[in-house]
């Protein structure tokens, strides 16, 4: 099976002090520690153990800037085969339909009978794997949480709904799913594998060698805009509980079950 | 000089990161605390090659460079220094003087386990009368047909509760000058090898340092590593790559210290701001800043010599004193930028300021490092030398 998953380079919560930019539309960016978004390690994992039981090869994408390169090979000391990489200055700005039409281009140049994203970034969009289904004709799912081969073209899917529900599905390849965490375990890089992809070749892709039209792409075709970014003030509506430890937790299960988080 | 961390060196570390804060993390203080040796933590170890940093990746090994090692040893210490401590000696001065001395029977045989880590290696050292003074090894391993009959007592034996393969010093001809030490390797179930009590100590709590017994171990001779009488040349071999790692090691709690102080500084409010806009808690951190900087680059040079296969003895002296010094102070420093809560168990300081003062004591004390450090000097001529 030719797995392609698409991955995304974000600020890295656990290594930066995230702080606002002084124009008001964006955090702070100079400085910042970028791993391999939460979601997306989620689907490499999903696309290493499917390829490890049905054979096949694992690619991994990225749409960003020369740093994001670290990201691609990381994805690959962790068992990926192959890394493509967009690094095209033009495609910088792009909105959620630009991303998802640079991403179609490279679906475009091979072909794939998978491919994954993450459900969501650190923008909280979860804009592109839906986006780009729909750009490449093909049947999507979102926030996939089980996924296996039932027959030869047929991938059998879980989902969660909402109240904690789920729903098993079947859905044909070629396609595009987006990969909810707990899906699996990913599992650690181990460091044999860091000396070998340190020197692999990862091609380099741009506009023009994946044939965009510049009037589609990048920050001046983007019709979603930012206006605005700001930390909300603080405001009623928490709830302080008191008590000792085992009563707090027993009133929180009593909240969550009441509001549906849990049952 | 590469001054900048190469891309594999860069992946290295976010990776060790990722795996020592998801796994160790959340146990760290606990292991302290219960002085309990994570053997969870070692079978998640085992897939990901670090029983066997350096090691030819066709016996199963990284194969990976001196600076690696010292960031994997780092980045273990940097959250727990007791689970660095095992990974370092087991590389360094276990797994390292076999694959160097050891003749290919004994890789075939030997190496495998420990670079998969089936066996965690221990280096058996110090006694009661031998320490710095490698010299005054009391152990005897007498000469009986085909075999070694080992009789003596380890102490303050690294990994000692939990190893699978000890490096013993021992006697082999009381008669020659210096009474020849040797080396031979030990697997834990020959019997006459037994595991003394666990030490109680005030630092790297989850490592089981402990004695060893030896009465009557009998060890064939085929388990002797290079030649009878090579055991001070092995033994100081395998402590210059030794230091590299317990200052890698130093590092890492140096590095956490300073992490933990900056973060606690710009925190804690007193008279009404952050204690971080205080000049003299800024010039706590900035000498904090400092001594890290400082001794990952003489560190990663040391490193960097061992990988071009120059000499790197002087410079590993250096790293292993400079950066012990530098854990010592810098979590001395964030003990006390912590106040009253640094002296509580309750914050991490407290643990990195106990862990630190070891760096200082094993794998050749500060004193002993600046012996071989002016051992190097003086054997120069006066003049000096351009770097």
């Amino acid at each position: 099976m030719e797995i392609l998953v698409c991955v995304k380079q974000v600020p890295d919560t656990a290594e930066n002090d995230i702080e606002l930019a002084k124009g008001g539309r964006d955090i702070e960016r100079e400085d910042l520690v970028y791993s391999v978004n939460e979601w997306d390690n989620y689907a490499v994992e999903a696309a290493i153990q499917l390829r490890d039981q049905v054979g096949g090869r694992v690619t991994v994408a990225t749409i960003g800037d020369e740093e994001a390169d670290e990201v691609l090979r990381r994805q690959l000391a962790m068992g990926a085969d192959r890394g493509l990489h967009v690094c095209d200055d033009s495609l910088e700005g792009s909105d959620g339909l630009g991303l998802a039409r640079i991403l179609e281009a490279v679906v475009r140049k091979e072909a794939y009978d998978l491919i994954l994203t993450g459900a969501q970034a650190d923008d909280n969009a979860g804009q592109v794997g839906g986006m780009l289904a729909a750009l490449l004709d093909l049947p999507f799912a979102a926030l996939v949480n089980h996924l296996e081969v039932k027959d030869q073209g047929v991938l059998r899917i879980g989902r969660e709904v909402a109240g904690g529900d789920q729903e098993i599905s079947e859905i044909d390849l070629p396609c595009v799913l987006s990969i909810q965490t707990g899906i699996n375990q990913p599992r650690y890089v181990g460091i044999r594998g860091i000396r070998k992809v340190a020197s692999v070749d990862i091609p380099q892709l741009d506009a023009a060698s994946l044939g965009l039209d510049q009037a589609t792409v990048g920050e001046g075709a983007a019709r979603l805009k930012r206006l605005d970014y700001f930390v909300p003030q603080g405001g009623p509506g928490a709830r302080m509980l008191s008590g000792k430890p085992d009563q707090l937790a027993a009133q929180l299960v009593e909240i969550l079950k009441a509001k549906g988080g849990i049952r | 000089m590469e001054l900048n961390p190469c891309l594999k060196h860069k992946v290295l570390r976010k990776s060790v990161r990722e795996f020592a804060e998801g796994v160790i993390g959340p146990i760290a203080a606990e292991l302290d605390l219960q002085a309990r040796f994570p053997w969870e933590v070692v079978e998640a170890m085992r897939p990901l090659q670090y029983f066997g940093i350096q090691a030819p990746p066709d016996l199963g090994g990284a194969g990976l460079d001196t600076i690696s090692y010292a960031i994997v040893i780092e980045e273990l210490s940097r959250v727990s220094a007791g689970v660095g401590l095992c990974v370092s000696v087991h590389n360094s001065v276990a797994l390292y003087p076999l694959l160097r001395f050891g003749n290919p029977e004994q890789i075939a045989r030997l190496a495998p386990e420990l670079i998969s880590g089936q066996r965690i290696g221990a280096f058996c050292l110090t006694e009661a009368n031998a320490g710095s003074d490698a010299g005054g090894v009391e152990t005897m391993a007498t000469k009986q047909g085909g075999d070694y009959l080992l009789n003596g007592t380890k102490i303050f034996v690294t990994n000692g509760g939990v190893c699978g393969l000890a490096l013993m010093f021992a006697v082999t001809d009381p008669g020659a000058k210096g009474r020849a030490a040797s080396v031979l390797m030990v697997e834990k179930e020959r019997p006459g090898f037994a595991v003394g009590e666990i030490e109680e100590l005030a630092g790297m709590r989850c490592n089981p340092v402990s004695s060893i017994f030896l009465e009557d171990c009998r060890v064939p001779a085929a388990n002797l590593l290079g030649q009878p009488g090579d055991g001070l040349k092995i033994g100081l071999t395998a402590l210059d790559t030794g230091r590299l790692g317990i200052a890698a090691q130093a590092l890492g709690i140096a590095q956490a210290a300073l992490e933990a102080g900056l973060k606690y500084a710009k925190e804690r409010q007193q008279f009404g701001r952050a204690i971080a806009s205080f000049q003299t808690i800024q010039n706590y951190l900035a000498d904090m800043a400092t001594e890290v900087e400082a001794g990952r680059l003489l560190l990663y040079r040391a490193c960097a010599l061992k990988d071009a296969g120059q000499a790197f003895g002087t410079q590993a002296a250096m790293a292993k004193l400079f950066c012990s010094r530098a854990a010592r102070e810098v979590s001395n420093l964030a003990v006390q930028i912590h106040g009253g809560c640094g002296y509580s168990k309750e914050y991490e300081v407290e643990r990195l300021y106990r862990d630190a003062k070891v760096t200082e004591i094993y794998e050749g004390t500060s004193e002993i490092q600046r012996l071989v450090i002016a051992r190097g000097l003086l054997a120069q001529p006066t003049a000096g030398r351009a770097v």
